[in-house]
């Protein structure tokens, strides 16, 4: 393709992304790039539309909405927020398209490109990055809202306990989804905002650190004095609210523009960003997998090799990514892959090395991971129906399920999700579809 | 408790046919149905809704900016008000009726649905009822378009082109993003025609029907709404 990829990173900031000789890689590969952007959005679309109409429409009898495991609450309310952000991103997107192909000036001031008047003028990059930002800051909970919904969920089979406050959980991601909506400017106090606006975006996302807080205390609370079984799922669980931690607590310094005006340029951010939503999603991921792959494959994963992947992967990624913060405050800015040309940073290349050998050995880590994933459909040993003695739907259907997943008999919903150490109850869980009367916690 | 609840979509069922008397299974199952259909419908608006959100708040955002004069070095204004063609009240009017055909087309099929239920449309109704008045919105609706376009047309000869001032790019764009959701409606109109061809059950067409209904309406309010826009925050 002629001039290769585009120039402009992931934000796509205008006008670099929105003309068409601002650079190699801005001609065909920016449109192609745009495009590509708004067909996802498309697709994410849809499947929001999916998601929300079977969440609200397609549950089984008895299943009332705060019956639902919390996997189910967190892919519900993402849902909603892709519904509600990746229409922006496509209008966004389409304006771009008209400002590179049309000739208009939607996000194009008046520029030149070597001392040639472009023919735009008059147009706002800023009014690209409100828009792209409104998308932007919902999206980062996109990512990670499943996650939490998933590890509360793993917390509670693995602690043997019911889940320390369902319905605040519940509304803890509600708040979290609708408060993301009103926090998209603190992405933008770097590029000039006044301060009364920034200071409103300052103590919104200051906020999202009482539902956030709420959360970690109810996962603390559903493990306490639990019976725990440390399977490789719950490690993964467990990893995530360590991580959901450490990356969230730097969350209100990034949050006062006092603050993320010297450090928002630095690896300070990528420090905290990758923390909180890179490896704490993907903690997510890998728990998923652990859980339900015996369920997916009728085999269960090897445990030693699981063991190994989780210590390599949790050591690895503090070791990456907390040594950035560090380096942030030092002043070592993003964005550049070399600076030892500075002075000042020179005592800090050790300390790059040291995160770099770190990388090296996370990476080594996940080929553990996949040699597991696809040993284990053949080799694994046999799972059970229900091999983590939980109380969910999917987990009373045969292993692997059948073509419909309930061979044509669909189950009804009698009690909730998280029924575990039931007084008087014969075993220490009482399956959602057990018809005995369950006293609610 | 460990009740199992009755399930909302039997409670909306009960109000759907309130006073209907005691409904067979058809009449429930096209009542659940109607009703997917509908939130389905809901769901999708809202990804409209937040489209025409954005291009709103761009507009107001984008008029208030000014541009440097690279001759004198000041700020000047570049947003030229726009005249809108007198044309548009005309193709606002014929949108209009085209949503009261589209409206009677609806009652037509839900009444035909709940008394045929899984009988073939064609079947029960050799005259095809409620037919004409789906063909009627089509025809409404396609007139609208070539409307819109003679619109254009008017406005490109005037000298208004996509780029000549960011008011004119925000005509262009936001009558152009309607008309591409418009012409999703009456795709939707064809396969309702193409169902009750095949011979699809009646309240198979009465879903469609009801569902292209709410969205056609739905795109006329959006076209009054994105004419006021354009007609009184020039």
């Amino acid at each position: 393709m002629v001039g290769g990829a585009p120039l402009h990173g992931w934000t796509g900031y205008p006008p670099l992304s929105a003309l068409q000789s601002a650079g190699p890689g801005e001609g065909l590969g920016a449109d192609l790039w745009v495009t590509s952007i708004a067909l996802f959005c498309i697709g994410a679309l849809m499947s929001a539309l999916n998601f929300i109409t079977t969440t609200l429409d397609m549950r089984a009898r008895g299943m009332t909405l705060m019956r639902m495991p919390l996997t189910c609450w967190a892919w519900f309310i993402t849902a909603i927020l892709g519904l509600l952000a990746f229409g922006v991103l496509l209008s966004a997107g389409i304006l771009l398209l008209l400002d590179r192909n049309a000739g208009t000036s939607f996000f194009v001031p008046l520029v030149t490109i070597n001392g040639q008047l472009t023919g735009h003028k008059g147009g706002s990059p800023l009014l690209w990055q409100h828009l792209f930002w409104f998308f932007g800051h919902p999206e980062v909970y996109i990512a990670i809202l499943p996650a939490m919904g998933l590890c509360s969920q793993l917390l509670s089979v693995f602690s043997r306990k019911p889940i320390f406050g369902y319905k605040a959980m519940v509304y803890a991601m509600l708040s979290i989804g609708f408060l993301g909506f009103m926090v998209w400017g603190h992405h933008m106090f770097m590029s000039g905002m006044s301060p009364y606006t920034a200071f409103a975006f300052s103590v919104m996302t200051m906020a999202i650190g009482v539902p956030s807080a709420i959360k970690t205390f109810n996962w603390l609370g559903t493990i306490w004095r639990g019976r725990i079984r440390f399977t490789s799922p719950m490690l993964f669980a467990l990893g995530f609210v360590s991580l959901f931690i450490s990356g969230g607590i730097s969350g209100p310094f990034l949050a006062q523009p006092v603050l993320d005006i010297p450090l928002h340029d630095t690896y300070f951010v990528v420090g905290h960003f990758h923390l909180i939503m890179g490896v704490a999603s993907i903690f997510g991921i890998f728990g998923a997998t652990y859980y339900w792959f015996p369920k997916m494959f009728g085999r269960m994963m090897n445990e030693s090799l699981a063991r190994w992947h989780f210590f390599v992967t949790l050591i690895g990624t503090y070791a990456v990514f907390m040594p950035m913060h560090y380096l942030g405050m030092a002043g070592h800015l993003r964005r550049y892959s070399q600076l030892t040309e500075l002075n000042y940073l020179h005592g800090l290349v050790p300390l790059q090395t040291f995160m770099t050998y770190a990388a090296f050995l996370t990476i080594a880590g996940q080929f553990i991971f996949l040699f597991n994933l696809f040993w284990s459909m053949k080799f694994g040993k046999k799972a059970a129906d229900n091999p983590w003695e939980a109380t969910t739907l999917e987990w009373t259907t045969a292993t692997p399920p059948p073509h419909d997943n309930f061979g044509g008999h669909m189950p009804v919903v009698y009690n909730g999700p998280y029924e575990y150490s039931v007084p008087g109850a014969p075993r220490d869980f009482v399956m959602q579809n057990d018809p005995a009367t369950v006293e609610a916690h | 408790m460990a009740t199992v609840t009755t399930s909302a979509s039997v409670k909306t069922v009960q109000v759907l046919l309130a006073g209907a008397g005691r409904p067979d299974q058809n009449t429930v199952d096209f009542a659940v149905r109607l009703r997917r259909a509908r939130l389905g419908l809901i769901v999708a608006l809202t990804a409209v809704v937040m489209i025409f959100v954005s291009y709103s708040s761009a507009y107001v955002v984008r008029q208030g900016l000014p541009t440097l004069d690279p001759r004198t070095g000041t700020l000047v204004r570049d947003w030229l008000p726009l005249q809108l063609p007198n044309f548009l009240l005309v193709n606002t009017l014929v949108l209009l009726v085209s949503t009261l055909a589209m409206e009677l087309a609806r009652r037509q099929a839900i009444r035909t649905a709940l008394a045929h239920g899984k009988q073939s449309h064609a079947a029960t109704h050799t005259e095809m009822d409620g037919m004409p008045w789906l063909g009627l919105t089509a025809i409404l609706g396609l007139s609208f378009l070539a409307g819109q376009w003679l619109v254009w047309r008017e406005l490109a000869a005037a000298g208004f082109y996509v780029d000549t001032s960011p008011s004119s790019s925000f005509f262009y764009l936001l009558t152009g993003m309607h008309g591409i959701h418009l012409f999703g409606g009456i795709l939707a109109l064809f396969a309702a025609g193409v169902a009750s061809l095949f011979r699809k059950s009646a309240a198979s067409l009465g879903v469609v029907v009801d569902a292209t209904a709410w969205y056609w309406h739905f795109m006329t309010v959006l076209w009054v709404y994105i004419l006021c826009l354009l007609e009184f925050a020039r």
